[in-house]
């Protein structure tokens, strides 16, 4: 029994990502469409030729169909996939197993959301029958609880977090204004952001992720099969994921300052891959920044920061633009907006870009000593919550 | 002998000053207050909290039936007594029916429950009063519920000896409301006070004749009436008599409908002395007089006298008219709640009623709302059964959330975790954002969260402990003692 892991056993080969608006123009059959246009065209490959597919959508539609009927797939197995907002992740995730087993010469991710078409602001799960004791609160507000908690517990003065929240949000705002394909390109800066009104706990609106349609798509194949496709491939390292068992809404002695389900999905990924130390090791990390807290505690969880260090680490600028780890170089979930299905594949598709030299020269790393790239996804609440890691290099063992 | 076992009243935290209605409709300014259900109270929640507290006050007595009185019912068809059933965890045996929709169903009731040989019935009753902006009965009512323990006892375990009762009825048109609306009419007040006049007398010379004892034996008395010229004859005689008539809540309350004289009838048990004899005059349609012995087993913990002193009156008139739908606000934008399964519910009637989670045996780890399988260790089925409503707790962590769906919004919501073990995340209410820190203890409160295809969905929230014992204090200590 163990984690093994399919290190450097399959190799991602094209990926395309939609502009992420409100698209209210397009459907969720153009969304996909355009992204698995984009992916096969970087691939260098044709719709007929993908084996097998995986669609991810948390409530954008049921079943294969969803895919099959706007691509007009004939005679393949696509399998829709959920797993709240590592739904993307979970797609490619399955891929890439698929590709790995030998079961299938080439599959595809796709990733898409259509949240715009909801009328109501935010995201909004759609209502499974229940006893009617399910709590009602928000995403923003179950988050805005790690804030005081973590300040009360490191001794952070709360204006002092307030500030480093506002950095957080600002870092990517700034991130992503130099990326055409966010939604929103305005840089903001820390006082601004501060002077906010709250509406969840001591957040604003600016502490939480846009809201917008996008979709996004990646086509995987065997490594050894590779470079029959492209020159600069990138190769699995490792995929993880957690989903939760809940106890940290029933535990007395969780205190909403980390998130276990967090951490045991980078320490399987970290041991996949090989990686002992992620600061040095990663060039880059997209992790899901749904609100400003939950990057903070991310930067432990990860191992990015010591416990307790995270804000110091932020206001120092270690995980800026060209800090020691640049984090959500595109702009994260708080330039792009969050459409469920296609965060995971997109914050992969800002990798692609990254270490393949391919970003634009205004947001391009240096990942030249550092040939790996970290994206987490997770979804749920603090407590609930689930987890994905997965790790992306360009080299291969 | 038959008497009161235990009795209590609710009365809701939020009090509206009767000012403050003259200070946006002009008229004349009323004085003192009225009490106000808050937006996630209805009759049956009032009811449920009452009925708690006079169980409290006589753990262990047998309860054999339960009737729900109010003009304000929740829902017509179905019967809104079985959430009481619910909550109050009783044996599928107990039999639990409405008295709803007129006035006089509480006396009836209580009648009913003093003449029967069942050994242990709850008379619960709740009511939610209002009528349009302006009116009457918006100024002068008031929200409240009220529960009365009838049983068998002897002096020492029963609070009051039931010494007889008698009634007049007579048809004629007083007060009545179409099913539907929020307005009662009413026919000139002096009309129906002069035949209230003639019935409270009959009924009460009834009522001794049945006791076998004189109107001077009559220490005090309370008179329950639908508007305050009714029963002032009654009153005027009675304190000729010697008898000293009781404070109707009229300033402070206002009438609580259905649960008025049940709530009169606790408040005179407060404050009578043991052996005193005391009357509770009911009128409706009729009038229903009883008459009561005090005995010497104490009152409800928490009485009517020090939820009086309590309360916040600094209520915005528009927030209680949207509280009661006259005046609808603007909701947040968000989906409007999904109404419950009926099925769902069903399958966790311990939970949603009863706020019962489960204790895994080995660990002790408390599950809310109740696992088969233990999140320490993994055991499963091998769980106890673990009653919350009465446990004391405390918030660990909060926030206000101004996004979520809310009849009221913001949502203050709160990490709570119960002494001896036990946390669930819960909205908060009866409070304000800047009234809540970390460490503050709550108590357990049966709301109604929302409504949905005409389904109240109750469930449990935490409020902040007033004054007075905590809820759990006394039953904490009573289990802690077994």
């Amino acid at each position: 029994m163990g984690s093994h892991g399919i290190k450097d056993r399959v190799a991602i080969i094209g990926m395309g990502c939609t502009p992420f608006r409100e698209h209210w123009d397009r459907s969720t059959d153009d969304l996909a469409i355009d992204a698995v246009a984009e992916a096969t065209a970087s691939a260098g490959v044709s719709v007929p030729d993908i084996d097998a597919w995986w669609l991810g959508t948390a409530q954008s539609g049921m079943s294969g169909i969803t895919l099959a009927a706007p691509l007009k797939l004939e005679g393949k197995p696509v399998t829709r996939v959920e797993n709240y907002c590592a739904t993307g992740s979970e797609a490619l995730r399955q891929a890439c197993y698929a590709v790995a087993s030998g079961a299938y010469d080439v599959a595809a991710a796709v990733g898409v959301e259509k949240v715009k078409d909801s009328g109501y602001q935010g995201l909004n799960a759609f209502p499974i029958p229940n006893d009617g004791t399910n709590r009602t609160l928000t995403a923003a507000a179950m988050f805005s609880l790690v804030a005081p908690a973590y300040a009360e517990k490191y001794g952070v003065d709360p204006t002092e977090l307030r500030r480093t929240l506002a950095r957080i949000a600002s870092k990517n705002h700034a991130n992503g204004a130099h990326n055409p394909r966010a939604q929103f390109r305005r840089e903001m800066d820390v006082d601004a952001i501060c002077r906010m009104p709250e509406v969840a706990g001591m957040l604003s609106v600016f502490d939480c992720a846009g809201v917008a349609d996008g979709g996004a798509a990646a086509i995987v194949v065997r490594a050894e099969d590779a470079h029959r496709y492209t020159d600069s491939p990138l190769y699995v390292k490792a995929l993880s994921f957690v989903a939760g068992n809940g106890s940290g809404l029933l535990d007395p002695d969780y205190d909403y300052t980390h998130f276990p389900e967090c951490e045991w999905a980078a320490r399987d990924a970290y041991a996949q891959a090989g990686i002992t130390d992620p600061r040095r090791e990663l060039a880059m990390a997209e992790v899901h920044d749904c609100f400003t807290p939950t990057e903070l505690v991310l930067m432990e969880d990860l191992g990015f920061s010591e416990r307790g260090h995270a804000w110091e680490d932020c206001e120092a600028g270690v995980f800026d633009l060209h800090g020691d780890l640049p984090v959500n170089t595109d702009g994260g979930l708080k330039s792009f907006g969050h459409p469920v299905g296609a965060s995971g594949l997109r914050m992969l598709f800002e990798c692609w870009l990254q270490l393949r030299g391919e970003a634009p020269e205004d947001r391009r790393i240096d990942t030249a000593a550092r040939g790996l790239a970290l994206t987490h996804n997770l979804g749920g609440y603090p407590g609930e919550m689930v987890s994905f890691v997965g790790i992306w290099g360009t080299g291969r063992e | 002998m038959r008497g009161i076992i235990s009795t209590a009243g609710y009365l809701p935290h939020w009090r509206l000053q009767r000012p403050a209605i003259a200070a946006v409709l002009g008229g004349s300014a009323g004085k003192g207050t009225r009490t106000v259900a808050s937006y996630d109270e209805d009759a049956t929640t009032m009811a449920v909290e009452a009925s708690r507290r006079a169980l409290r006050a006589a753990v262990d007595h047998e309860v054999s039936a339960v009737w729900f009185a109010t003009t304000s019912p929740t829902y017509m068809e179905k019967t809104n007594a079985t959430v009481l059933h619910a909550v109050l965890r009783l044996p599928a045996t107990v039999m639990a029916a409405d008295a709803a929709g007129a006035l006089r169903g509480t006396n009836a009731a209580l009648r009913a429950a003093l003449r029967s040989t069942e050994p242990g019935v709850l008379v619960a009753a709740g009511d939610v009063r209002t009528g349009p902006a302006g009116s009457t009965d918006e100024r002068d009512g008031g929200d409240a519920g009220a529960a009365v323990l009838v049983g068998d006892g002897d002096a020492a375990s029963l609070v009051a000896e039931f010494l007889g009762a008698g009634s007049a009825t007579r048809e004629f048109l007083d007060r009545w409301r179409v099913p539907g609306e929020v307005r009662t009419r009413a026919w000139e007040e002096r009309f129906g006070q002069q035949r209230y006049d003639e019935l409270a007398g009959r009924a009460f010379d009834s009522a001794l004749e049945d006791a076998g004892i004189d109107a001077d034996g009559v220490a005090r008395v309370a008179i329950s009436a639908p508007h305050a010229r009714a029963g002032a004859a009654l009153a005027k005689r009675l304190g000729a008599a010697g008898a000293e008539v009781a404070d109707a809540l009229g300033a402070t309350v206002g009438f609580s409908g259905a649960a008025h004289p049940l709530l009169l009838l606790a408040r005179l048990l407060e404050d009578a002395a043991e052996g005193q004899v005391v009357a509770l005059v009911a009128l409706a349609d009729g009038a229903d007089v009883f008459l009561f012995r005090r005995t010497g087993a104490p009152a409800a913990a928490t009485t009517v006298a020090d939820q009086l002193d309590g309360g916040d009156d600094s209520l915005a008139y528009a927030k209680y008219l949207s509280w009661r739908g006259i005046l609808p606000v603007q909701p947040p934008n968000r989906p409007e709640p999904a109404r419950m399964s009926a099925s769902a519910a069903e399958r966790r009637l311990d939970w949603k009623y009863g706020f019962v989670g489960s204790a895994d045996r080995e660990s002790g780890a408390l599950h809310l709302p109740p696992a088969r399988v233990s999140f320490v260790g993994g055991n499963a089925d091998d769980m106890d059964p673990a009653p919350m409503a009465d446990v004391p707790a405390t918030v660990a962590t909060f926030t206000v959330d101004s996004l979520a769906y809310s009849p009221s919004p913001p949502v203050v919501f709160a990490v709570c975790d119960f002494e001896g073990g036990g946390r669930l995340p819960m909205e908060l209410t009866d409070t304000t954002a800047a009234e809540v820190s970390i460490g503050m203890p709550v108590e357990m409160t049966f709301r109604r969260l929302n409504s949905a295809d005409g389904i109240a969905n109750y469930f449990w929230k935490a409020r902040p402990v007033r004054s007075g014992p905590a809820a759990g204090a006394a039953t904490t200590t009573a289990e802690g003692g077994q």
